[in-house]
């Protein structure tokens, strides 16, 4: 096969593998409650999965100093004082994985203070692996050609 | 693919030449250092309002990891100040060479030291520490200052660089690194160099100093070693230097067969995958037990932490090579081969600053107005809220850095295995297992 148009052939394979719209599976979307401790520096629990559609109710009670959660991609974000509880409500609309992390300075490790929401499948790292797939084979092949 | 020489345009090659434009980033970068230092022991404690974290680890890091080494290679260490006052010490001047040189001891670094060993060992002390480094302005600021007096000692010691070429913990990194970057520095013409008289480049002259990195301009063949200092463009008497724009990771194709360099490799993939999973990911005991130094828990991270780098990353991969028959001997084979893991080194870390410095550059506007922490406003940005930058376009951002390097990473593999007589397919394989677990730990 002329090199360019395997290429090409690679690079729409990788277009579906990274973009193919795929099928969402219908769950009645649910409130969900989480209690989420936090503490210098981590939160418990700290990994949540939730169905896209849900309503995510998060308490958060912080047991030392203040502190915050973020969550990245919904910009949305809550404060806790120490001993004290504070609740974050939002839909999970959007799917996929999002870091949440701590938003106020509570001391030297705060930046990497952080929690992971997982909203239905997290698809992009599937896709993700499969793409490093695709590009493996892809390698692999034009070696063979060349051969 | 053909080189550019860049060193033909004119005004390239006098701004080269003239030791001013140097000068001055020198001065910049060298007052911005002393600052940072300054700053980490006196500002505030919080890292993250601090100059010397912020303007370090995410404004100094983002540049280096992001655009200086993927496309200048050793460009930093171009105008990097660490080694300056040590450098202008032993030279007896800031500008051209003296009438009269001063008289330090000049000694030649012993050969047992003559490779990156040691520059391994530095990295990962600092790695070790890396929790408390990157969030502790004290410890920044002190780490910082004994880099800048190791390297005086060390030039009053030594003759040349010797802090650069064998223990600057970045260093190392660096050099690996810019093999794959698109620039260079050669000669133009061999038959010239071997014609030369006295070899000015590598001993100096009036004109100019030899080479600081003790490499002979004339031999160069990659970039590793070179610190783009630009001595050689002012003492060779031929014009016979060139810097050129080349296609990218050019060096690669000539494999090293250095076990300290083929650990480098390792020491880099693996620390970025640690990383990735210690500071990004949502387990917090690993944080504690990293951040905890001196404690039972953080003994059990650095064991822990050596073995990924020195077992089970290598491990696995000379697993994958004894499979493979071939007549290089088995050291050789693994060195060279493991010059697949430099592109793909590269585009991890790539992947993994994209997620920290893209969180974390708001600090920087707050920081540039109020250095120390102390409730400055210089620029009216003090108190620009702490803001994610980019979150929509971060996780693809990454997973193409990522298959981008699996791809360089491949083809590199398919490369060196050529030249050994080997079958690249496990080391392919390999790129691919390290890949889809960076993949896990950053999406
Ligand atoms: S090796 Fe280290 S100290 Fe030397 S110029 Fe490069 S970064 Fe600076
Ligand atoms: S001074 Fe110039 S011509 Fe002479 S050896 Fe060095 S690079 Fe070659
Ligand atoms: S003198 Fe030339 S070869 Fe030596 S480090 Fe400087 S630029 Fe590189
Ligand atoms: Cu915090």
């Amino acid at each position: 096969m002329n090199p360019r148009f395997s290429l090409l052939l690679f690079m729409m394979a990788g277009m579906v593998v990274a973009f193919a719209p795929l099928p969402v599976p219908a769950v009645a979307p649910q409130a969900r409650i989480f209690r989420i401790d936090a503490r210098q520096y981590a939160y418990s629990a700290s990994e949540l999965e939730v169905n896209q559609g849900d309503t995510v109710i998060i308490r958060l009670v912080s047991a030392d100093v203040v502190h915050g959660l973020y969550v990245d991609g919904y910009d949305v974000s809550v404060e806790a004082d120490p001993g004290q509880s504070a609740t974050l409500t939002f839909i999970a609309d959007k799917p996929g994985s999002f870091r949440f992390r701590c938003n106020l300075t509570c001391g030297a490790m705060h930046p990497f203070m952080i929690g992971k929401l997982t909203v239905g499948n997290n698809n992009w790292l599937f896709r993700s692996i499969g793409l490093a797939m695709l590009a493996v084979f892809g390698v692999i092949l034009s070696i063979k050609q060349k051969a | 693919m053909a080189k550019i020489e860049l060193t033909r345009n004119p005004f390239i090659k006098n701004a080269i030449k003239s030791r001013y434009p140097q000068l001055a980033v020198f001065i910049v970068m060298l007052v911005g250092y002393i600052f940072a230092i300054l700053a980490g022991l006196i500002g505030t404690p919080v890292g993250s309002h601090n100059f010397s974290i912020v303007f370090v680890w995410i404004a100094w890091w983002a540049v280096l990891i992001l655009v200086a080494v993927p496309f200048f290679g050793r460009g930093w260490c171009a105008v990097c100040p660490i080694p300056l006052p040590g450098e202008w010490l032993q030279r007896g001047a800031v500008l051209s060479p003296p009438e009269k040189r001063p008289k330090w001891l000049n000694l030649r670094v012993p050969k047992m030291f003559r490779n990156i060993w040691l520059q391994n060992i530095s990295f990962l002390l600092l790695a070790l520490f890396s929790s408390v480094l990157l969030t502790t302005p004290n410890i920044t600021g002190i780490v910082l200052a004994v880099m800048l007096f190791a390297a005086i000692g060390l030039s009053t010691i030594f003759e040349r660089r010797a802090f650069c070429r064998y223990l600057c913990p970045v260093g190392g990194f660096i050099g690996l690194y810019s093999q794959t970057a698109p620039i260079e520095l050669r000669i133009k013409d061999k038959q010239v160099c071997v014609k030369c008289e006295g070899k000015p480049c590598y001993n100096g002259s009036a004109a100019g100093y030899g080479c600081p990195w003790d490499v002979f301009p004339g031999g160069l063949t990659k970039n590793t070693y070179c610190g783009l200092c630009m001595e050689c463009i002012r003492t060779c008497p031929h014009d016979n230097i060139a810097i050129n724009l080349r296609p990218f990771s050019a060096d690669l194709a000539k494999p090293s067969t250095r076990m300290d360099e083929a650990f480098k490799a390792f020491i880099m993939l693996g620390s970025a995958m640690i990383y990735a999973g210690v500071l990004l990911g949502p387990w917090g005991t690993l944080k504690d037990a990293a951040y905890g130094v001196g404690t039972g828990a953080w003994f059990i991270y650095a064991v822990v932490f050596l073995a990924i780098i020195f077992g089970i990353l290598p491990g696995f991969f000379s697993l994958g090579l004894l499979k493979t028959k071939s007549n290089l001997p088995f050291k050789q084979r693994f060195a060279s081969l493991s010059t697949a893991l430099i592109p793909l080194g590269l585009m991890f870390w790539v992947a993994f600053s994209l997620s920290f410095v893209l969180t974390n550059a708001s600090y920087i506007l707050a920081a540039l107005s109020d250095p120390l922490g102390l409730g400055w406003n210089l620029f009216g940005t003090a108190n620009f809220a702490w803001q994610p930058m980019l979150t929509t376009i971060l996780a693809p951002a990454q997973t193409l850095a990522l298959v981008v390097g699996l791809i360089w990473s491949a083809r590199t593999a398919q490369k060196s295995a050529s030249e050994a007589g080997v079958s690249p397919l496990p080391i392919i394989f390999y790129s691919f297992v390290a890949t889809s677990t960076m993949l896990w730990l950053l999406l």
